[in-house]
């Protein structure tokens, strides 16, 4: 074992951690707010149903890889987005990227999202409905807390499967931890230990993920537990 | 004489299921109403046309001489404007047979609820008032407690709270007692009886029959979508007029 080639490996990869980490949560932030949008419009309009069925069909059913190249090297074909506000974001892979994994994120997040709502036990609806609630204020104080926190486990899946996806970026040039591996690796050949070290490294962001997700879900769940008083 | 509640021919099917045929009622203030029937006979539905739960196909609905305005749309009928129905539910409490607590929220917060976010009222004066309602009802002490860590009698009154916290002008409880376990029944009859006794405008659903013709100030025996037969508790659970209510009070009352 050569202890000190895998120690300065680990040095290097560590500096791309922070972007794996921006990635992740910028797109996750950002697909989840998506999500919650695309499942309530799914919910409450015909027209709306059809469109995120057809979002979903699409971004579900194509390679995030795909995805991703798409919106960095397609997009910049069109002059009316080479000339729109956006440009100076969508014209650098970060940004790229982010769109891509948002996207995606958001189709897998709606249909997680879409499962919690159908979870709100009719009853609650209606004591709301009766209480003189709008369906806007229904969302929000009723139906939303109450999908949100059942579809919470599954929505930490999701979470740890971005994290895995951010690796996709390497290939439009951004140096996150898998990008920094396959640099180093073109330098050295050493194909083992540099991936042994990158996998550690995603195994620990992700075993803090796994345990912060099931930490808030016990937050907010004390109805599910058994009686503390 | 003030109407708290007037329902007028109201109409109502289910697919091809006439469930409603033309029903009439008002309750004045004060008045407690039973209504009983059997299975089937629409008198959920009847209760549940009030705040709208279940829109009426024909006929009236009117809350404190407030008639809800209908509209014909797309061959169906619907309310014509959601704020008023919005408004109206408001000043209706409706108690539920499976109490259709929210379960994220405690006791408390499911009381005030309603009248912080719908009525917009002070949350401090609220919860303030939420504390005596539910010491009123016998929850002082499960403020804090989730509905799941309750018992069904403790929900259903907590449920009665939460209806209640709107200042309603009148009250609506559908089969309230019917998912209880028969020791718990007591309990929620208990905290009914003193609203009663308070005089409260109330509208019950029951199949508590003792429980009925002992608070009622008027019964109503629905059977087949129609009101069969209506009248004090005495005439309607002691001596009816028609042979079916005949048939049906005796029935319950010998079980």
């Amino acid at each position: 074992m050569d202890f000190d080639f895998l120690g300065d490996t680990m040095m290097k990869l560590l500096a791309g951690v922070p972007l794996t980490l921006q990635l992740t949560a910028i797109s996750v932030a950002i697909g989840a707010a998506l999500a919650i949008l695309l499942a309530v419009l799914r919910a409450v309009s015909r027209p709306g149903e059809y469109f995120v069925r057809f979002y979903v069909f699409c971004l579900r059913g194509t390679p995030l890889l795909l995805q991703i190249f798409l919106i960095y090297y397609g997009l910049g074909q069109f002059a009316f987005v080479r000339e729109s506000i956006l440009w100076p974001f969508l014209r650098q892979p970060y940004w790229c990227a982010i769109l891509a994994l948002s996207l995606n994120t958001a189709a897998y997040g709606s249909e997680i999202v879409r499962g919690g709502l159908q979870s709100v036990p009719a009853g609650a609806i209606e004591a709301a409905r009766a209480a003189g609630m709008s369906k806007l204020l229904m969302y929000r104080r009723i139906i939303l807390p109450l999908a949100l926190r059942q579809a919470l486990p599954a929505y930490g899946n999701e979470m740890v499967i971005m994290v895995k996806s951010t690796s996709l970026a390497s290939i439009v040039t951004l140096m996150e931890v898998s990008g920094i591996s396959y640099a180093i690796i073109s330098e050295t050949y050493r194909a083992l230990e540099v991936f042994l070290c990158a996998g550690s490294i995603y195994l620990v962001i992700n075993f803090l993920i796994t345990r912060a997700v099931a930490a808030v879900e016990y937050r907010i769940t004390p109805h599910l537990r058994p009686v503390s008083t | 004489m003030n109407l708290a509640v007037a329902v007028t021919d109201l109409r109502k099917s289910f697919g091809r299921n006439e469930v409603l045929k033309g029903v009439s009622l008002a309750a004045r203030e004060g008045e407690v109403i039973s209504i009983i029937g059997a299975s089937g006979s629409g008198k959920s539905t009847l209760l549940r046309c009030i705040p709208m739960l279940e829109v009426p196909d024909g006929g009236e609905v009117a809350i404190a001489g407030e008639t809800i305005r209908m509209r014909e749309r797309h061959g169906r009928r619907e309310p014509a404007d959601a704020a008023q129905v919005n408004r109206i539910r408001g000043e209706l409490g409706f108690v539920f047979q499976t109490f259709n607590l929210w379960a994220h929220m405690t006791v408390l917060q499911n009381v005030i609820e309603a009248p912080v976010h719908v009525q917009k009222r002070p949350r401090a004066e609220c919860v303030a008032e939420a504390r005596d309602i539910l010491e009123k009802v016998g929850l002082g002490e499960k403020l804090d407690a989730y509905p799941a860590h309750l018992s069904g009698g403790q929900q259903q009154r907590a449920a009665i709270a939460r209806a209640l916290a709107m200042r309603p002008k009148a009250l609506l409880f559908d089969e309230p007692t019917s998912a209880l376990d028969p020791e718990l029944v007591g309990e929620v009859l208990r905290v009914m009886r003193a609203l009663a006794a308070e005089g409260r405008t109330m509208l019950i659903v029951t199949h508590e029959m003792g429980f009925a013709a002992e608070v009622s100030t008027r019964a109503v025996f629905l059977a087949d979508g129609r009101i069969e037969e209506e009248g004090p508790p005495a005439q309607v659970f002691g001596d009816p007029l028609t042979e079916r209510c005949r048939q049906f009070v005796g029935r319950h009352l010998n079980r």
